[in-house]
């Protein structure tokens, strides 16, 4: 009924692979490209503007830790230093981490995972990128003439009457891209709702469309509320309304409950949809059905809701109530259960797996470790005693760049080296990704374990100098931290290098099931040649037809 | 499914009553009611938000979905109010040995 085109094999040899149509050799041009409507070439439009901002954020965290060599503030002024880690923490959480996954990997994948053409609204999902550049633009602007020293979080009443730096500029950049995240969001639950192909229950989705799924409506429901924060700070900043002031009637810890009552559930933003690419890489390369496949489902789920109830654990010395500090404890502690069972699903659908050592496996065994690290120390951060002897110094940093960076973007790349030759149809050099990986491994820990052992000691955060004895702590961090900037450089180089110089891929390099593998690669405009319908569960490893497929498929590395 | 349309009657009678609410609010803030002040003030504008939302947004025919998805929402604006409000109702009460009596 929905045949497109004329069906060619699905599985063809790699020679003839790319003379097939597809959606990259489909139209040239740059108009093409600016005014497509096909998600997948919006998920590359995504990519390119994703790279850039994580870019400009890895530039300020090189500077960060160029001035942190020393004890001596000899860098940079205080107030230079001040913009630096502020404009990290903006540009890396708003225009890096939270559209990473969604923008890039979703809206190329949950078309093609649910068996569907595109997305539900494509002009909405094209208008979601302008959105969101116009928003980079505002940020960049306010970047270029001086920055913003407030910290990403632009607490009141600093932000709203101290701070002369191009806070309301900034704040209308947060603002304006969180109608791109809204609008993603929003065709991803529609998507997921009405496109799914014939067959396709809710129980035989792939659990990244159930992580993205998920993360969808935390932003749906979230987002508005972040926005109307930061606008409400432009607009005691420009008229002097009451709302933060308390001489003016307002409150500054309001603020602080508006902020983090999106913030801390940006968290989950960022960390949900990477634990979906980790169920579909343990799958893929442990050979396996993920253990307990409707578990992990609904934590998903119930890390969606739980997130929304625990944002009071930023504010244990801001001034809190103690009776609603320990709510907020107490429920911070619930959320590392369903946390915790994905862990220990994951582990165990290893467990007498036959296990591939291959690039993304590298990343999301890695991933595994670095969040699980980040989410124990996440629970003792949450712990209301503890959390006053390590609020505001570096073991916090530590504790939210393992979650952040250990999770996030462990999840990001090892998606991007999984569905790399879905997306471009070639291969990467083996031995030169997985020697990347290992970097951004090793250097990573080297950059931020030392964190913790300097914030247990007392090192305050946000501070360009420091007394001498933290030097030898600081040193490795700087040291891991360029580590890790080779670890990101590589990939970088050697996925523009396969556009052009890769072998083919084929359309299953890693014989792994999905009906995002069961087209070709790359896919056509439409995606599917006919409309594919399901009829058992994703993950089926052990179904013969796919047993003799893989037995046939080249192995890679 | 069939799409439900909503007669011009009822928008304007909506309409109306939207007006008709907005005029009270500003002559209720003429009176001075004491505490009943902010009562008066969000009972009006609850049930203006109400009408709108049934009526011009039409979740009154629509799916349950749509009901739920609106439901979602004041849900999770009642967990913003509730749980900043538990914040501020037991602000500054704190066990009397910890204040040092
Ligand atoms: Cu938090």
């Amino acid at each position: 009924m929905n045949t497109t085109a004329a069906a060619p094999p699905v599985t063809t040899t790699a020679e003839t692979a790319f003379r097939r149509p597809n959606y990259l050799n489909a139209a040239y041009g740059v108009r093409s490209w600016l005014l497509t409507r096909d998600h997948k070439r919006i998920a590359i439009l995504y990519l390119i503007s994703v790279t850039t901002f994580f870019a400009i954020g890895s530039l300020f965290a090189l500077l960060i830790r160029l001035e942190l060599l020393t004890p001596e503030g000899d860098l940079f002024q205080p107030d230079t230093y001040n913009r630096l880690f502020t404009m990290h923490g903006v540009v890396m959480v708003f225009f890096f981490l939270i559209p990473a996954i969604p923008a890039v990997l979703g809206n190329f994948l949950v078309p093609l995972m649910i068996g569907a053409k595109d997305l539900a609204f494509p002009k909405l999902n094209l208008a979601s990128w302008y959105v969101y550049n116009l928003g980079g633009i505002f940020t960049l602007w306010a970047i270029i003439h001086g920055g913003v020293d407030t910290g990403w979080t632009f607490y009141t009443p600093f932000s709203t009457h101290y701070s002369n730096t191009y806070v309301i500029a900034t704040a209308l950049g947060i603002f304006i891209n969180g109608f791109s995240t809204i609008f993603t969001g929003l065709n991803f639950i529609v998507t997921i709702h009405r496109m799914r192909a014939p067959g396709l229950t809710w129980f035989r989705l792939p659990l990244f469309i159930w992580a993205t799924y998920a993360t969808s409506v935390i932003i749906v429901l979230g987002t508005p509320v972040i926005a109307i924060t930061l606008l409400l700070v432009a607009v005691e900043k420009t008229f002097h309304l009451g709302i933060f002031d308390p001489a003016l009637g307002g409150d500054p810890v309001l603020f602080q409950h508006m902020f983090w009552f999106y913030s801390h559930p940006a968290v989950y933003i960022m960390i949900l949809p990477a634990m979906g690419v980790e169920s579909e890489l343990i799958a893929a390369f442990a050979r396996k059905r993920i253990v307990g496949y409707k578990v992990v489902a609904f934590a998903s789920i119930a890390i969606a809701v739980l997130g929304f109830l625990v944002w009071g654990h930023h504010m244990f010395v801001a001034g809190e109530s103690i009776y609603a500090a320990t709510i907020f404890s107490v429920l911070s502690m619930l959320v590392a259960i369903p946390s915790a069972v994905k862990v220990f699903n994951w582990t165990a659908t290893l467990y007498q797996g036959s296990i591939s050592f291959q690039t993304p496996m590298l990343y999301a065994l890695g991933f595994i470790g670095l969040f699980t690290l980040g989410g124990l120390t996440g629970v003792m951060v949450a712990t209301l005693g503890f959390d006053v002897h390590v609020h505001d110094t570096y073991f916090v940093v530590a504790h939210f760049h393992y979650i952040m960076v250990g999770g996030t973007i462990m999840g990001y790349l090892g998606g991007l080296h999984y569905w790399w030759p879905k997306i471009s149809g070639k291969l990467y050099p083996a031995f030169l990704s997985k020697l990347a990986a290992l970097l951004v491994f090793v250097g990573f820990n080297l950059t931020f374990f030392p964190q913790f052992i300097l914030g247990y000691l007392g090192m305050p955060r946000r501070y360009w100098s420091y007394p001498p004895e933290f030097q030898v702590l600081n040193v490795l961090s700087t040291a891991g931290a360029s580590i890790l900037g080779v670890g990101y450089l590589l990939p970088l180089c050697y996925f523009i290098w396969s556009m052009r110089y890769g072998k083919d891929s084929g359309d299953n390099p890693w014989g792994a099931v999905g009906l995002e593998w069961d087209t070709t690669s790359p896919p056509p405009t439409e995606n599917f040649y006919t409309t594919p319908v399901v009829t058992h569960g994703p993950y089926e490893y052990n179904r013969e037809e796919v047993h003799n497929r893989m037995s046939q498929e080249v192995t890679l590395g | 499914m069939a799409e439900h349309v909503t007669s011009r009657k009822v928008y304007f009678l909506v309409f109306a009553a939207l007006l008709a609410l907005t005029l009270a609010t500003v002559l209720v803030a003429e009176v001075d009611l004491g505490v009943f002040n902010d009562v008066a003030a969000l009972t009006i504008a609850v049930t203006k938000a109400l009408l709108v939302l049934l009526f011009f947004m039409h979740v009154r025919h629509s799916t349950r979905m749509t009901a739920l998805t609106a439901v979602a929402g004041f849900f999770w604006l009642a967990l913003l109010i509730g749980l900043t409000m538990a914040d501020y109702a037991s602000r500054g009460q704190i066990l009397p040995y910890v204040a040092g009596k």
